[in-house]
């Protein structure tokens, strides 16, 4: 017997089970198509229907029903062809007659895993809620028992050293006539940068689209070159356009090493030919979004351009590792890479490993402590964001970054080291937009730097993307916005020098937001890091966990 | 914001000469504390400068058990010196104020004087540790050749308490606060000038850097960082780390609490070293408002300020007496018969250092190195 489900369609889903539902009216759209057209995925299509009308002709009313073949935007309920709720129909519409809108009972994760594999995607963790990060409030304010800082008037210095600092007992400073002087003779003085406390993270050629990565890169050496404001950014794994390694603006650059070692091959070949050492270089061992689980640049992205930069075949998917698989140990993944990437640059560049956020993050600081080589460590939490990962590793894998930090600060001012190993946090910094608010509350907590991705690549390229899984579409090349994707008819969309424009404004109102949170405070001349007592939070919990303040 | 009077001379003057010209700053401090630091002892200590003397208040339970302790640490009592006390209202009187002067255990008389320091410090952490749970003992210093006298109270009032004006206690350098008491609890301990193996210094305003720096002093490893019941604690520990544990010359004080700009620092000739120092001791960088005024063991006194200069100070006096203060007033109390047009008023790159027994003062400029 023919089974009932073919006959009343029992096999599809409804809009209901969709994570975004198309809101279309009839009597607005024109037909134009251009929704149609545009959408990424496909969720929408122009389709023909029999309608029945009933109308009257007649003075007296005469009800007469009649078919009409009409022409309708119709959602598909494929769950291959979702609706991500990107809504570039909308802002293709010419009168505003299609949006998306989210849909929060949703069951996407029920059925997103067709022919057996969990649903993969870009972003970062799905969840809306409010984060430690954005609880956190300065609390310690300079009233009239002492003067607060004027954030318009006085000199602020907004900087942060990258490298291994000697601790002040191992200086080499002698003192010759009343004055001290440096005898580097027996000594060796590991390299430290001064640059900017909020550093663009690693997002590699190949995630991100040539104008995005471009337009990040133009607006880091704007800010060096022009407003004096010493921005770096990492490279991310994918290696770096070669006339860039061969120019004087490789300085403002980490150069990451992930453990696909993409890139490599490009970057020790024009070593030699390095007019500038790059500002250090990111040994990547982990990523907040999918802690544990490799680099991923899948074959749809691998078009020509970043098959010459990384030196491999074209559309093939480029998978890294999850550990760098020619170490078995963290004496081997860690000390003896450091040493090999200090050797390459004659130990004038800091290099310093990131990892995702993990209980066993302090376990790794430590033997970090012990390695004089060791420039600092990058802790990246898990509200970080990815090009491409399994929506389980995003939204279920990885540590918070407020605690993770705090305890390994902690750790390290136990052994009197605190300024000696850097910490760089990442992971949500500027999920909700507090950039300044969040880089200044992880620097009280212990940061020296902290490193944002997501953020500064969304504010920079007005990327859709949110915690409601809206868009999100980065893996597969699709990006409506140009934003990561290799597709040149999708890129051109993208404008480099808006995107270096708007990298430029984001760090100098952040900049002007960061004096507005330490001159109350009275703090200008140096960074606050651990100036705990300058916060408080809203849970005693939380406050004890981080041994800061409760306020209520 | 605390006042602050300092005297240097060349000969013995009285703790009332400070506290006089406290008394002429009045609007500034609460009555919430005086704190009084002597060094180079005159009167009754003069002959007894090679031994140490320890400065502190105890209970009748708390007396016992010092004394017990001493003993049975071999310290031998030289002599002793206690209050006159004439009760003034609103000070409430505690049973033992003293200063007694130690003679070292045997085994300590012919070590280095390094090691006798050692000795002095833990032993007065030990009686502040014996003593500060139930506040039967403050041991407030330990040294050769200073005495440390600390009551809540208005400034006057508490050197009328302790008979001052009829004492024969006199020092070459006197170190006076009295307290506009602030953020922290109104505790003995949390009272200026402090003192640590003859480094002093008393400060005014607030120290907003002030847990990164104690939680940096306070992992170095050395005992004697500890306490902080004031945010200004850490501003002789900075000094003494500086200059004793490091070796610097006094004025890296200075390129230690506000270190320069990197551009300034290119016109300094010894950029490099403070370019280390700056990284380095990063977290030691103080962010004002500060005026800090101390004195090394030599007997050397200075005064400095924030990088923004938020706090008043001032120095005056003649060769062989000046005084250090944070308004002229003061300074015109201390000692009125000088040149006014000579009055320093060091400004935001300046440390005003003067030499043992008043002798030079000098205006060391950082930016000039």
């Amino acid at each position: 017997m023919e089974p009932a489900a073919r006959l009343d369609h029992n096999h599809k889903l409804s809009l209901r089970e969709l994570p975004y539902i198309i809101r279309w009216r009839d009597d607005r759209c024109t037909r134009c198509g251009k929704c149609t057209a545009v959408c990424p995925v496909k969720a929408i299509v122009p389709a023909v229907k029999v309608k029945r009308f009933v109308h009257s002709d007649s003075p007296i009313p005469t009800p007469t029903a009649k078919r009409m073949t009409v022409h309708v935007v119709e959602q598909v309920t494929d769950m291959e062809r979702y609706c991500t709720g990107c809504g570039t129909c909308t802002l293709v519409c010419p009168n505003e007659a299609i949006e998306p809108e989210f849909n929060p009972s949703n069951k996407l994760l029920h059925y997103k895993n067709k022919g057996g594999d969990g649903y993969k995607r870009g972003g970062r963790r799905n969840d809306p809620s409010i984060s430690t990060l954005d609880r956190l409030k300065f609390t310690r304010i300079s009233m009239l028992t002492d003067p607060a800082l004027d954030a318009g008037r006085h000199e602020f210095r907004i900087r942060t050293l990258l490298g291994r600092i000697m601790s002040p007992e191992a200086m080499p400073l002698k003192v010759i006539d009343g004055k001290l002087s440096v005898d580097k003779r027996d000594i060796f003085v590991p390299p430290v940068r001064e640059i900017y406390p909020i550093m663009i993270g690693s997002m590699s050629v190949g995630a991100l689209s040539p104008p995005m990565w471009e337009g990040l890169a133009m607006g880091v050496a704007y800010l060096n070159e022009v407003e004096g404001m010493p921005v770096v950014m990492c490279s991310g794994e994918g290696g770096m356009p070669p006339r860039l390694l061969r120019s004087r603006y490789l300085k403002y650059f980490i150069i990451q090493i992930a453990s696909g070692y993409f890139g490599w091959d490009e970057i020790v070949r024009a070593i030699p030919h390095m007019v500038e050492d790059p500002a250090a270089i990111e040994i990547k061992y982990g990523q907040g979004a999918k802690p544990g689980d490799g680099g991923l640049l899948m074959a749809q992205k691998v078009l020509k351009l970043i098959s010459k930069i990384r030196g491999v075949p074209q559309f093939v998917d480029l998978a890294s590792p999850p550990t760098h698989q020619t170490k078995y140990s963290i004496e081997e993944a860690v000390a003896k890479m450091i040493q090999s990437m200090s050797m390459a640059w004659g130990f004038r560049v800091p290099v310093y490993p990131k990892i995702s956020g993990s209980k066993t993050a302090r376990a790794v600081l430590n033997n970090l402590a012990r390695n004089p080589y060791a420039a600092g460590l990058s802790i990246d939490g898990e509200d970080g964001g990815t090009g491409a990962a399994y929506n389980v590793s995003m939204d279920k894998m990885g540590h918070p970054i407020a605690s993770n930090l705090r305890d390994c600060y902690l750790d390290l001012v136990k052994q009197g080291k605190q300024n000696e190993l850097p910490l760089i946090a990442a992971g949500g910094v500027g999920k909700k937009g507090n950039l300044a608010a969040n880089a200044a509350a992880l620097i009280m907590l212990g940061a020296s730097a902290v490193s944002i991705g997501k953020y500064i690549m969304q504010t920079a390229s007005d990327c859709f993307g949110d915690e409601n899984n809206r868009c999100n579409l980065c893996n597969t090349g699709q990006c409506p916005r140009g934003i990561t994707t290799q597709d040149p008819k999708l890129y051109r969309r993208l404008d480099p020098d808006k995107v270096a424009e708007r990298v430029v404004e984001v760090f100098k109102s952040a900049d002007v937001e960061l004096k507005k949170i330490f001159a109350p405070m009275g703090r200008s001349t140096e960074l606050p890091i651990g100036m705990s007592d300058g916060l408080s939070i809203d849970d005693k919990a939380m406050a004890e966990r981080l041994g800061i303040s409760y306020a209520c | 914001m605390c006042r602050l009077a300092a005297i240097t001379s060349k000969e013995f003057i009285s703790p009332m000469e400070p506290i006089l010209a406290l008394e002429t700053m009045k609007e500034g401090h609460d009555g919430s504390g005086l704190g009084l630091v002597l060094k180079d002892l005159g009167g009754e200590f003069e002959k007894l400068k090679k031994y140490p003397v320890l400065s502190g208040i105890c209970s009748k339970d708390g007396k016992k058990t010092l004394d017990d302790y001493m003993k049975k640490h071999g310290f031998t009592l030289k002599h002793e010196w206690r209050p006159k006390i004439k009760p003034v209202k609103g000070i409430v009187q505690r049973d033992h104020y003293f200063a007694r002067a130690y003679d070292y255990p045997a085994a300590y008389k012919s070590k280095t004087m390094a090691e006798k320091e050692e000795l002095l410090m833990q032993t007065r952490l030990e009686i502040r540790k014996i003593g500060e749970p139930n506040e039967s003992i403050f041991a407030f210093s330990f040294y050769p050749d200073a005495i440390t006298i600390k009551e809540v109270g208005d400034p006057l009032e508490v050197a009328q308490f302790f008979g001052l004006d009829n004492d024969s206690l006199k020092a070459r350098i006197i170190l006076a606060q009295g307290r506009q008491n602030t953020n922290y609890a109104i505790y003995l301990y949390a009272c200026h000038p402090f003192f640590i193996q003859g480094y002093c210094s008393m400060t005014n305003g607030e120290n907003t850097a002030f847990v990164p720096i104690r939680e940096f002093l306070s992992s170095r490893g050395f005992p004697g960082y500890m306490g902080y019941n004031s945010d200004s604690e850490v501003f002789t520990h900075i000094l003494h780390y500086a200059t004793r544990q490091l070796g610097f010359p006094l004025h890296y004080y200075k390129d230690v609490i506000t270190p320069l700009k990197a551009h300034e620092i290119e016109e300094r000739p010894d950029k490099e070293a403070i370019s280390m120092i700056k990284q380095s001791m990063r977290q030691l960088c103080i962010d004002g408002p500060n005026m800090v005024i101390g004195f090394t063991p030599d007997g050397t006194v200075f005064m400095v300020q924030d990088a923004k200069k938020l706090r008043p100070g001032v120095v005056g006096g003649v060769k062989g007496k000046y005084a250090l203060m944070s308004e002229e007033c003061g300074v015109d109390r201390a000692i009125p018969k000088r040149d006014r047009a000579k009055d320093i008023f060091p400004m935001k790159y300046d440390m005003v250092i003067i030499s043992p027994k008043a002798e030079e003062v000098r205006v060391w400029n950082q930016l000039h190195g």
